[in-house]
C-alpha cells in the first residue's frame, strides 16, 4: 500500500523516465543507445561525499554523436578542499552550476532507458543513486555496463583493477582533459569502442556478454 | 552551457585547412555538431559505388587508405593521415564513391555533416576554395567546365596573414597634382614648380593629362640652352603619359615604372589617359614606403663602377627576395624584379668585362643566359649557365674571333663568380669552348641535338633551349631560334622524345607521415622538389610551346598562359600549371633562403599539413598535364 501510494507522489520526470523502459528493449549493440558517463565527486565515499559533475556522450550505432552529449556541474553544500586538485571545480567557480535535483532531473531525462557505460560503473552509479535517495526517489533502472570489467574479458587479463590511465596507454588513446567528467566520458568511450572490437576479434561477442557480472563488483 | 569535449575537438579541427581559415564561432559550432567513430583496421569506412553518407570525415587518429578496385585489383591512390579529409567528393557532386576508403590502422574519424559543410561554403569563401581545391585530385575530370570557382587552390588562398603586404596594398598618391595647359610658358611652369616645391608638373588639357615635366627636362632641354624659358611647355614635355587606375598597387607601378624607364605614373578615372587625371604617384612615393626598392637597386646597378659594387648589390637583391618571399609578394613580380637585377647584373660584369679588354670585340655577338636563368626563374642563387654566340666569320679569322670571345667570356664568368654565381659544375658557361661558338656552329649543334635525340642530347635541349638574350645582338639569336624552330619542324619526332623525357619524374600520389606515397617505388623521407615537382612542369611548358611554335616566351608562367590562349579548351588545367608551379618555385625558394641552399631538397617531416596539402595538389597538377603530354605524344608506346 505505501509503496503504491509513494508511486503516485513521484514527479512526472520520473514518471517519464520510467515509462521509457515500458517500450521493448533492444537486443544488439547496433541498436543500442550507450550512454557513457563519468562523475566528479568530492571524494569516495558514497554516503558522505557528493557528485560536482557529471559528463556523458552517447554512442549509437558505433558513432559518438558530439551533438547528444551531456555536461553539467553541480551546486553542493558538501565541499572538500583536498580533492579540488584532482577535478579542479571550485565551490565557487565561473563554471554555472545547478542544483542536486535539477542535475539529476536533466540527466535522466538525457539518460532515457540508454544502456549506462562507464569506468568502475558501480562507483558512478552509486553516486547517482545515493542522490536519487536523497530525492527520495528509487534507483536507476538502466542496464550497466564497466569498462573495467569488459577489459577484464579479454584474453590473459589478470583479475585485477586497471585505472583509466592503465588502459588508455595500452589502448593508445590520448589522455586530453583527464577528470572533468565529459573528458572521461569522451575517453571511457573510445576504449568501449576499441575493448569491444577486440573482444570481437577474439570470439564471438553475444549482447548480453557486455553486461556487468553482479557479484563483481567495479572500484568498491 | 560548458561543451569540454566540443573544445577538443574544436583544438584539433583549428590546426587543419579548410576549419583553420574560419570565425571561432563557426568552428565552434561545428565542433559541437561532429559525430566521432571507430574504425577497425581493415574496416571499410565506405566502398566504391556506395550512395554517399550523410557525412565526410576528417582522420583524428590512425590512417585511411583510400583504394580504386580495377578488375578484383586494389590500387591505392592515397593514404589519409591526421587532419585529413576524405569523403567529400561523392557528398558535392551527389553521386556515388568512387573510391575505398579502408582503415590502413585502427582510427577514429570526426564526421561532419553535408549541411554544415554547405553552411561553410556559403559562408566563407577562402574555405570553400580550399575544400574544391583538395578534392580536385580526386574527381574524376577535374577540369571540367562545368565546376564552379577555382578548382585549383589559388596561390593567396592560405596566406591568411593580410597585414604586411604593402606591395599589393594601393598606394597613396597624391591628389593634389600640380598642372598647367599645353600653353603655358616653360618660365611660368618652373615658376609654378618652384612655388609648390615639387619636381614634376603635369600637363592638361580638358581634364586629361597629355604630358609631363620633370626637373630632368628643364636640365636637358631649358638649360642646355637647346629650349628658350618663352618657348610652350608642350614643346619639351614628355608625351604620352604613362597611366593607371588608382587601384594599382605598390608592385604593379613599380614594374611599370622599370618597364617604361620613367619615375611618374599619372592616376586618372578610369586608367587611361583618356580620361580626367586624379593624381600623380612618383617613384619617390614607393622608396618612401618602403626602403629597399627595387629600381634603387637597378639605378645603383647602372651607375656601378667597380664589380665590388655588383656583389655588394647582389646581396641587397637577396635580402630583398627575402623580404619578398616573407611577405607573401605575388610571385611574378618577384621574379621580374630578381630577373631584372640578375640581368642587370651580368650585363655590367659584360661590360667591366670588355672595358678591360685591350680591342673591341671584333664582331658583334651575343650573350645569351641558360636554364633557371633564361627562363627569368632564377631566384636563389644557382649556377651560373651561360653561353655566347658570335657573328659568322671567314675561316682565317675564325680563330683570333673565338680566341677573343672565349678570353672575354672567362673574364665575364669570373666576374660573375665574384660577385656570387657558383660556376657551373658541368662546365655549360661561355668559357667552355664547346659553348662559345659563331651563329652557324650554334645552328649545327642544334640541328645536330634535334635530328639524333640521344638521352643527352635531349638533356642539353633542355637546358639549351630556353635561352634569353642578356646582351649583344638581338638580331643573332633571332636567327639562332629561327632556326631551331625550323629544324623541329622538319624533324617533329623530336618533340616526343622530348615528351618521353619531361615523364620522367612522374610525380607521388602525397605524403604519409614522414613519408611520399608513390605509384611505384620506395618510400623516402626527404623530397626532391626540384626533379619531382618542378622540372616537369618546366619540361611541359617548354614542349608544349615549341610545339605550337611560340617563339620567345621563356618564363614557365608566361608559357602556360601563352597555350591558355592557343588551347583554350585546356586552358583550366594550364591555369591550375601556373599555380602550381607559383606555389612550388615560392616554397622551394623558402627552402632555400631557410636553410641557406638551394632548396631543393625537403625534409618531409618538417612540411606543415596546410604545405602538403597545397603540395599535393600540385602534384595532381602534374600528373594530369603529363598525361596530357602522354596522350598528345603517344608516349605510352615509345617508353
Amino acid at each position: 500500500m505505501i509503496s503504491i501510494f509513494k508511486h503516485k507522489n513521484y514527479p512526472p520526470f520520473w514518471k517519464e523516465y520510467v515509462a521509457k523502459f515500458k517500450t521493448k528493449q533492444p537486443k544488439t549493440i547496433k541498436e543500442t543507445r550507450f550512454v557513457v558517463f563519468d562523475t566528479e565527486t568530492t571524494g569516495l565515499d558514497i554516503a558522505q561525499d557528493r557528485i560536482l559533475s557529471i559528463g556523458a556522450v552517447s554512442i549509437f550505432n558505433q558513432v559518438i554523436d558530439v551533438g547528444d552529449s551531456f555536461e553539467i556541474y553541480l551546486k553542493q553544500n558538501e565541499f572538500k578542499n583536498e580533492t579540488v586538485e584532482i577535478h579542479g571545480i571550485l565551490k565557487e567557480g565561473s563554471i554555472s552550476k545547478t542544483p542536486e535535483n535539477k542535475a539529476i532531473e536533466k540527466f535522466l531525462n538525457y539518460l532515457g532507458d540508454s544502456v549506462l557505460v562507464a569506468h568502475h560503473a558501480a562507483f558512478d552509479i552509486a553516486m547517482l543513486n545515493g542522490a536519487l535517495n536523497r530525492m527520495n526517489l528509487p534507483k536507476l533502472k538502466n542496464k550497466s555496463i564497466d569498462t573495467g570489467i569488459l577489459y577484464k574479458k579479454l584474453e590473459g587479463k589478470k583479475d585485477n583493477h586497471f585505472s583509466l590511465d592503465v588502459l588508455c596507454k595500452e589502448f593508445n588513446i590520448p589522455k586530453h582533459d583527464r577528470h572533468t567528467a565529459s573528458g572521461d566520458a569522451f575517453i571511457t568511450a573510445l576504449l568501449f569502442f576499441k575493448i569491444i572490437s577486440t573482444l570481437k576479434q577474439q570470439r564471438t561477442l553475444h549482447y548480453s556478454d557486455l553486461f556487468r557480472v553482479s557479484n563483481k563488483r567495479g572500484l568498491i | 552551457m560548458k561543451n569540454t569535449i566540443a573544445e577538443r575537438i574544436y583544438d584539433f579541427l583549428k590546426n587543419f585547412p579548410p576549419f583553420n581559415v574560419l570565425e571561432k564561432k563557426q568552428l565552434f559550432s561545428i565542433a559541437t555538431q561532429v559525430k566521432v567513430t571507430y574504425v577497425e583496421k581493415e574496416n571499410f569506412v565506405f566502398k566504391q559505388k556506395q550512395k554517399p553518407h550523410e557525412n565526410f570525415y576528417i582522420v583524428k587518429d590512425g590512417a585511411i587508405g583510400l583504394y580504386r578496385t580495377l578488375e578484383n585489383e586494389q590500387i591505392l591512390v592515397d593514404i589519409c593521415d591526421e587532419g585529413d579529409i576524405f569523403g567529400l567528393r561523392a557528398l558535392i557532386q551527389g553521386d556515388n564513391y568512387l573510391l575505398n576508403a579502408k582503415a590502413k590502422e585502427e582510427s577514429i574519424l570526426y564526421a561532419i555533416s553535408i549541411k554544415t559543410l554547405k553552411e561553410i561554403i556559403e559562408t566563407n569563401d577562402k574555405a570553400n576554395k580550399f575544400l574544391i581545391a583538395s578534392f580536385s585530385t580526386n574527381i574524376r575530370s577535374p577540369y571540367a567546365k562545368n565546376n564552379n570557382g577555382h578548382l585549383f587552390a589559388n596561390e593567396d588562398i592560405s596566406q591568411a596573414n593580410k597585414s604586411n603586404l604593402s606591395d599589393i596594398q594601393t598606394i597613396n598618391y597624391s591628389k593634389q597634382p600640380i598642372t598647367c595647359s599645353k600653353n603655358t610658358s616653360i618660365k611660368q611652369a618652373a615658376e609654378i614648380m618652384c612655388t609648390k616645391k615639387v619636381g614634376s608638373i603635369l600637363i592638361i588639357e580638358n581634364k586629361n593629362p597629355v604630358g609631363i615635366i620633370t626637373d630632368k627636362d628643364l636640365r636637358l632641354k631649358v638649360a642646355t640652352g637647346l629650349f628658350s624659358i618663352q618657348n610652350k611647355v608642350s614643346e619639351i614635355m614628355s608625351s604620352p603619359v604613362i597611366t593607371s587606375h588608382a587601384k594599382i598597387t605598390t608592385a604593379e607601378a613599380q614594374i611599370a615604372m622599370l618597364k617604361h624607364k620613367i619615375t611618374h605614373l599619372c592616376i586618372t578615372k578610369d586608367g587611361s589617359p583618356n580620361s580626367e587625371l586624379l593624381g600623380v604617384l612618383s617613384e619617390h612615393d614607393i622608396v618612401v614606403l618602403h626602403g629597399n626598392n627595387p629600381s634603387v637597386l637597378v639605378k645603383e646597378l647602372k651607375r656601378a663602377t667597380n664589380i665590388n659594387t655588383l656583389r655588394y648589390i647582389k646581396e641587397k637583391a637577396s635580402n630583398l627576395l627575402e623580404g619578398y618571399i616573407e611577405q607573401k609578394v605575388p610571385l611574378l613580380f618577384i621574379l621580374n624584379i630578381i630577373s631584372e637585377i640578375n640581368d642587370a647584373i651580368a650585363i655590367k660584369a659584360i661590360e667591366f668585362s670588355i672595358n678591360e679588354m685591350k680591342i673591341k670585340p671584333p664582331v658583334k655577338f651575343s650573350w645569351l643566359a641558360l636554364g633557371s636563368q633564361g627562363r627569368h626563374e632564377q631566384l636563389l642563387i644557382t649556377d651560373q649557365d651561360n653561353a655566347l654566340v658570335f657573328e659568322n666569320v671567314s675561316e682565317e679569322n675564325y680563330k683570333t674571333t673565338k680566341t677573343y670571345f672565349l678570353k672575354l667570356a672567362k673574364k665575364i664568368n669570373n666576374k660573375l663568380h665574384f660577385v656570387g654565381y657558383e660556376n657551373c659544375p658541368a662546365e655549360m658557361m661561355a668559357s667552355n669552348p664547346k659553348w662559345c661558338l659563331s651563329l652557324n656552329e650554334w645552328k649545327n649543334q642544334f640541328n645536330n641535338w634535334i635530328t639524333k635525340p640521344t638521352e643527352k642530347a635531349v638533356m642539353m635541349c633542355t637546358i639549351f633551349f630556353d635561352y634569353s638574350l642578356v646582351y649583344g645582338d638581338g638580331n643573332l639569336v633571332h636567327k639562332l631560334s629561327e632556326n631551331i624552330f625550323k629544324s623541329i619542324h622538319n624533324y617533329e619526332i623530336f618533340l616526343n622524345f622530348l615528351g618521353r623525357n619531361a615523364l620522367k619524374n612522374p610525380p607521388p600520389l602525397g605524403f604519409f607521415r614522414q613519408f611520399l606515397v608513390e605509384q611505384n617505388g620506395d618510400n623516402k623521407d626527404q623530397f626532391d622538389l626540384k626533379s619531382r615537382a618542378l622540372m616537369p612542369l618546366i619540361d611541359a611548358a617548354r614542349l608544349l610551346t615549341l610545339s605550337h611554335q611560340i617563339k620567345d616566351v621563356n618564363n614557365t608562367i608566361y608559357r602556360f598562359q601563352k597555350l591558355v590562349e592557343v588551347e583554350p579548351q585546356n586552358k583550366d588545367l594550364y591555369l591550375s600549371c601556373v599555380d602550381s608551379f607559383k606555389i612550388l618555385l615560392r616554397y622551394r625558394t623558402k627552402q632555400g633562403i631557410k636553410h641557406n641552399d638551394s632548396g631543393r631538397y625537403v625534409e618531409l617531416n618538417n612540411l606543415s599539413k596546410s604545405e602538403k596539402l597545397k603540395l599535393k595538389g600540385c602534384f595532381g597538377t602534374i600528373k594530369d598535364v603529363q598525361e596530357l603530354l602522354n596522350i598528345r605524344y603517344n608516349l605510352s608506346q615509345m617508353m
